[in-house]
């Protein structure tokens, strides 16, 4: 008889990736909306000082940590049973830029920047998918890049992992489009993290962390589904994926 | 190469700028770089946070830690900044016990200048209120320091210029506060025994400073606005006004040097002039003002330093001991007001002595004083040290850009001691900064 007037448990986000900047930054726009957060990172200590981060400053105790390794997918199903409950949101942000030069001479190189990007985020959200299905709702928040909208000279390998994974939560969001299940790709473009520190980026074009994890929140209300967090990127984009191969080709973006 | 000029932007200086990006980096790069020291928001004046030889950049160790609500500890990693700090913990009723005029520093670098606010002669400086650190030295160590576990090596690091070894991290106290409003009673004075007097009574209020008019002169020498600050009580806050109200976001900016001859004896007396006047105005009858109009005036226009034009300008601070205080500052102003160099505004406030080894405050009056680089300059400031030295004051480390390894000598008389320590621990080669090395530390 009390249902309405008690408060509903709340919502719980997992993020993989909880120790890249956008994955804490994720997780700290989560905590603002009362959510409970689940830290899954390679680096279970590093999280755990994001997770006491975000403690701190709300003073709840409302965050913990998991051990994931992305390269591991044969953990994942195990992994997904001892969370205990299935979360009601994923926000997959692992990554990995890796060096295009190296990755050109070192196959296993080129291979852990494509297993990073693309198999393991992939098979770790199809793993999620089927899970959401059976529940019969949940989000998919799946963070790829501008990369992968077309390939080209200075970053190919991440860019085909991203261009991978975009294809991927495509056609998941495709399978999925009839249940309440929904599936969201975020293409940040330029974001000011350690990953780029050193890079020279364009000011305009580049987004601090704390914008993408606004933009991905922001996520759980309405109809997206594949969002570019600074707008004139879908533009850029746009017309560099326009541009005929014969000519593309030749240039050095 | 980055241009890690201090806030002053005089000396120029630029050099390679390395990250630390979690307290292991950074205690390995302790080990790892010679002639190193660590670097916050780069908001010091001169040369200190500027490495012999390398910089560590901490602001990537910005990640709280844990907070006490009975004891208001905050553990927090060395390069969260004071902002962060406030914008994070006012809205829950604290407020840190000690606050420089800058919200734009980090909790290592307020430590290593052992920062003080308005409230220094009740409330000590900030290093009174840190409970412990975390030290990494060059050795591979990392030491936690504390008033009980190696309490010298705190009480050399209190203050110690990042000398004594990287900060990684540290336990601050926040005291509890009822509103984000500052209560402010501005008290006119028309002279320099006038402003002297109105700073010695107002010895129960919580927070006092007084602006001084740099250039007034002769009868009107020293003429100031004394403004004493209480944070307000709930109760006193006006219906319709958050109680814990947000940082402005400034819209105010600098957006290029200004040309050098725009701050001038004549722009700089018209500037005060009508500076003294409109707080005149509000003499004596309490206002409420916001937290960071009242603590951080200057933060609402961005890079406000921009307005002394390309040459760059240098804020010196000094404090002369008592009995000869009031004295010796009037002298100083006299000899500023008869050169008519332009400062636009300076500031008077009483201290009390300060705890760490290497510490500014003394018990005291302390003048700040910004003014442009010009060729004039350097002869004036030589002449205002002497003054410094001759009364037994000292000059404060993390404004300076210019004082003479000679008056340093004279001002830190616990130099021997801090130099011997830091050849105990092991850093006297390998942890040093490019005002270590001007001064001969």
């Amino acid at each position: 008889m009390n249902d309405i007037v008690e408060q509903s448990p709340a919502k719980t986000v997992l993020v993989v990736g909880g120790t890249s900047d956008i994955g804490r930054a994720v997780a700290a726009a989560y905590a603002g909306m009362g959510w409970t957060i689940r830290l899954a990172a390679r680096d279970a200590d590093a999280a755990e000082r994001n997770a006491a981060d975000i403690r701190t400053r709300s003073g709840e105790d409302h965050v913990t940590v998991h051990h994931l390794d992305i390269l591991e997918t044969e953990t994942f199903a195990p992994f997904l049973d001892q969370l205990g409950d299935l979360p009601d949101t994923v926000v997959c942000v692992v990554g990995l830029l890796g060096d295009q030069e190296r990755a050109q001479e070192d196959p296993d190189h080129a291979a852990q920047v494509i297993r990073t990007n693309f198999e393991g985020p992939a098979l770790l959200l199809e793993a999620l998918a089927q899970r959401f299905a059976e529940r019969g709702h949940g989000l998919i928040v799946g963070v790829s890049s501008v990369a992968g909208d077309r390939g080209r000279a200075s970053n190919y390998v991440y860019g085909a992992g991203k261009a991978g994974l975009t294809a991927y939560l495509s056609g998941l969001r495709n399978r999925l489009s009839d249940t309440d299940v929904r599936v969201v790709t975020v293409k940040p473009g330029f974001v000011r993290t350690s990953m780029t520190a050193g890079m020279d980026l364009i000011g305009p074009l580049t987004a601090a962390p704390e914008a993408v994890a606004s933009r991905i929140a922001s996520l759980q209300t309405g109809s997206a589904d594949v969002v570019y967090v600074l707008r004139a990127w879908r533009l850029i984009m746009f017309i560099i994926r326009a541009i005929p191969e014969a000519v593309f080709k030749k240039l050095k973006l | 190469m980055k241009d890690l000029s201090g806030w002053g932007r005089y000396p120029r200086l630029s050099g390679p700028l390395d990250a630390a990006l979690s307290a292991d980096a950074a205690a390995r790069a302790t080990a790892q770089l010679p002639g190193l020291i660590a670097r916050g928001l780069g908001r010091s004046y001169g040369d200190a946070a500027v490495g012999r030889d390398s910089t560590l950049d901490l602001t990537g160790l910005n990640r709280m830690q844990s907070f006490d609500p009975e004891t208001g500890i905050l553990a927090a990693e060395a390069g969260v900044s004071l902002a962060d700090i406030i914008a994070t913990f006012l809205p829950r009723g604290y407020f840190p016990c000690a606050v420089p005029g800058t919200r734009f520093v980090t909790v290592g670098g307020m430590i290593a200048s052992d920062v003080h606010g308005k409230n220094q002669h009740v409330d000590g400086t900030f290093g009174d209120h840190v409970a412990w650190l975390m030290l990494a030295l060059p050795d591979e160590r990392v030491t936690r320091c504390s008033r009980d576990e190696n309490p010298e090596l705190f009480a050399a690091t209190v203050g110690g210029m990042g000398l004594t070894g990287t900060i990684l991290s540290a336990g601050i106290r926040l005291k509890r506060v009822e509103t984000g409003w500052i209560r402010q009673i501005t008290h006119p004075a028309r002279n320099l025994t006038e402003a002297v007097a109105l700073l010695r009574q107002s010895g129960t209020a919580t927070y006092t400073v007084a602006w001084i008019d740099v250039l007034a002169r002769g009868d009107a020498l020293g003429r100031s606005l004394v403004l004493e600050g209480e944070h307000a009580t709930a109760e006193q806050v006006r219906w319709g006004d958050l109680r814990f109200p947000p940082a402005r976001n400034g819209r105010l900016g600098i957006p290029t040097d200004m040309p050098g001859w725009m701050l001038n004896a004549t722009t700089a007396r018209l500037f005060n002039e009508v500076y003294y006047r409109l707080g005149a105005r509000k003499a004596d009858r309490a206002i409420l003002v916001p937290w960071d109009a009242y603590f951080f005036p200057l933060d609402g226009v961005a890079h406000w330093n921009r307005i002394y034009g390309r040459r760059g300008f240098v804020q010196h601070q000094c404090v002369i001991p008592e009995p000869k205080a009031e004295a010796v500052i009037s002298e100083i102003l006299d000899r500023i007001s008869g050169r008519g160099a332009g400062s636009f505004l300076a500031v008077l406030k009483r201290l009390a002595a300060g705890s760490g080894l290497m510490s500014f405050p003394m018990e005291g009056l302390t003048l700040a004083l910004d003014m442009p680089v010009s060729a004039d300059l350097m002869p004036l400031l030589r002449e205002i040290d002497a003054l410094v030295v001759e009364a037994g004051g000292r000059i404060y480390l993390a404004k300076d850009a210019t004082q003479s390894p000679e008056t340093f000598l004279a001002g830190y008389p616990q130099l021997d001691r801090f130099r011997q320590l830091r050849d105990e621990i092991g850093v006297s080669s390998r942890i040093a900064s490019k005002l270590s090395d001007r001064l001969g530390i």
